[in-house]
């Protein structure tokens, strides 16, 4: 019988591998050269249904019985410099089951830096899967809440675009949601349990930044005592977000635009490029449009960016959602804080319905758990509410800084959508009807479709607000 | 006279019977001499294709190697015999069939080199 296989120069004495690997809870393979099976983990056993000893010396997808082995085997793509891959698949095993498992393949370099075997670890994500069905509920998506028809119109499109891997550009406002809508897309995609790696492209100066994203060199420049990474070494099969990519430096604009072209990146100080395996996703709060005519923002990275676009609505016009996330908020920080709040009086309500909300979710949390917090009766009163809401006119934001939906109508803005800010929901609403109205040729019909709501809804509105 | 079908990968059993593009197709006599073999092309890959071939092929015995237990007991509830979680060359598979010694499971040949370690 032949000698299992053991670890030398790790440990005072030589350990049996098997000792070493059935302790690790997650399937593991290792492949010799010409991918046959050397040995494998007992909870890969337990996964397959196949032992060790039947499974040793055979090629891996007959025992694995992955689909992606019907593809093209992913291990013929690494070579001695390639970093770990990582797959999203499904393998039938001996009991018949058929089995969602992400799998992850690394070489393994021998003393002399050649390739010597393969190492792969394979996860049952069964659990994962379910907990995904349990994370979309109604009204929901992941962590986002509402039901107005921009929101369901984004949870219609995120698992789509979640599934395929472009880049995505999210859009918004402040406080609209951006960084939990580039998580849930993350978290929905084949990428989920790869690694999500934010940046702030507003936080640090530009030289900084590039080592930052990109890595650099032991002796690239002064100070530069290692070698970085960079983060997009450490996003690896997983996702970047670029947050605030409008105030990317258009240096590194050009870097990022090679980057997405051929998936290369080239830390400082070296001019051997690394093949990346990232999804990029960038989100800014600023109207790229416009930087690109200004020439601040590189017009070819916008349209490479622009694969696929978000655009999250302002909270003033998600009036279907206020409530709902008022209660959210409600309901959450009463839990959390152990408070014993029943809810809120009507005047309480009619401010934070009436308010336009310009720090948009961001805001209304805020509030909610400054009232949650302050309040030590058993409704929310007005006097509960932070004292800007209640006592001093609220100051609108300047228009610059929000964000219209990449071209959402036809015809130019209407002509009052610059002083949507600052009004009460009732004039917002009745304002969007009049720009509804307007853009549809005064059809009560195309209006109501542009606007998300069915022809009754429409016209009850109409009759509220006096509108003829 | 019985009718075998084996879902192929090359000169082995496909690993996956839902992902098969190519079946081998033979017919033997009561005494286990070959008829006729063919080598069918799939049109589409698909578990419930490959079900209706076999079912409109009239075949009676089916060896494989992964299959879903959903189209496993399908094909059992039609009557057809199936071998299934088979490993190796699909010739060495029909020898053994007819030598009455294959088993569900069965690693035909172990594939392997003289050293483990190649």
């Amino acid at each position: 019988m032949r000698d299992q296989p053991a670890i030398e120069g790790l440990f005072s004495s030589p350990v049996a591998l098997k000792a070493l690997i059935d302790e690790i809870p997650m399937g593991i393979l290792i492949l010799g050269p010409y991918r046959r099976i050397i040995t494998m983990n007992r909870a890969l056993e337990a996964l397959t249904g196949f032992y060790r000893e039947e499974a040793a010396g055979i090629g891996c997808h007959h025992i694995l019985r992955s689909r992606i082995c019907f593809k093209e085997c992913p291990l013929l793509k690494l070579d001695k410099h390639s970093e770990p891959l990582s797959y999203e698949s499904d393998i039938i095993n001996k009991d018949r089951q058929r089995i969602p498992i992400r799998v992850t393949m690394a070489p393994v370099i021998d003393t002399s830096g050649e390739i010597t075997g393969y190492i792969e670890t394979v996860e049952d994500i069964r659990a994962i899967n379910t907990h995904d069905a349990e994370m979309h509920q109604a009204f929901s998506y992941s962590h986002i809440i509402g039901k107005s028809p921009k929101m369901e119109r984004i949870f219609q499109m995120l698992p789509l675009i979640a599934q395929n891997d472009s880049s995505v550009l999210i859009t918004g406002e402040t406080g609209t949601g951006k960084d939990m809508l580039a998580e849930a897309i993350h978290e929905s995609s084949s990428r989920a349990k790869g690694p999500f790696i934010k940046v702030n492209c507003g936080a640090l100066p530009e030289t900084l930044l590039e080592s930052e994203l990109f890595g650099h060199k032991k002796g690239a420049f002064t100070g530069a005592v290692e070698n970085k990474p960079g983060r997009f070494r450490l996003a690896q099969n997983g996702s970047l977000y670029l947050t605030e990519i409008g105030d990317l430096p258009l240096a590194l604009q050009v870097k990022l635009l090679t980057f997405l072209d051929d998936k290369i990146v080239y830390p400082l100080g070296s001019s051997k490029g690394v093949h990346v395996d990232v999804r990029v996703i960038a989100a800014t709060h600023r109207h790229l449009e416009q930087m690109v005519k200004a020439g601040e923002f590189r017009e070819d990275l916008l349209f490479r960016l622009n694969v696929v676009r978000l655009h999250l609505p302002p909270l003033r016009e998600r009036e279907e959602d206020l409530r709902l996330l008022i209660d959210h908020f409600f309901n959450q920080f009463t839990t959390h804080f152990g408070k014993s709040v029943k809810g809120f009086t009507k005047r309480a309500l009619d401010i934070l319905k009436t308010y336009s909300y310009p720090g948009n979710v961001r805001e209304l949390r805020n509030i909610i758990e400054y009232s949650v917090n302050v309040c030590q009766d058993e409704h929310i009163d007005s006097r509960h509410l932070p004292a800007y809401l209640t006592e001093t006119p609220h100051e609108p934001k300047p228009r610059n800084e929000a964000m219209e939906a990449p071209q959402p109508m036809q015809t130019p803005p209407p002509r009052a959508a610059e002083s949507v800010q600052g009004k009460n929901w009732a004039e917002i609403e009745k304002q969007m009807i009049l720009d509804a109205l307007y853009q549809a040729g005064g059809r009560r019909s195309k209006a109501a479709e542009i606007l998300g709501w069915g022809r009754s809804t429409l016209w009850r509105k109409m009759k509220h607000y006096k509108i003829s | 006279m019985k009718k075998i079908l084996i879902p192929i990968f090359g000169n082995d059993i496909s690993p996956r019977f839902d992902l098969t593009a190519e079946v081998y197709i033979l017919n033997v006599d009561k005494s286990g001499h070959y008829q006729d073999e063919r080598i069918v092309v799939l049109p589409q890959i698909s578990a419930e294709h490959l079900c209706h071939l076999i079912l409109t092929e009239n075949v009676h015995v089916v060896i494989c190697g992964g299959i879903e237990d959903e189209y496993y007991q399908y094909l059992a509830w039609k009557r057809i015999t199936v071998y299934d979680s088979v490993i190796g060359p699909w010739q060495a598979a029909v020898s053994r069939y007819l030598d009455n010694s294959l088993h569900s499971g069965d690693i035909l040949d172990k594939l392997k080199e003289d050293s483990i370690h190649e």
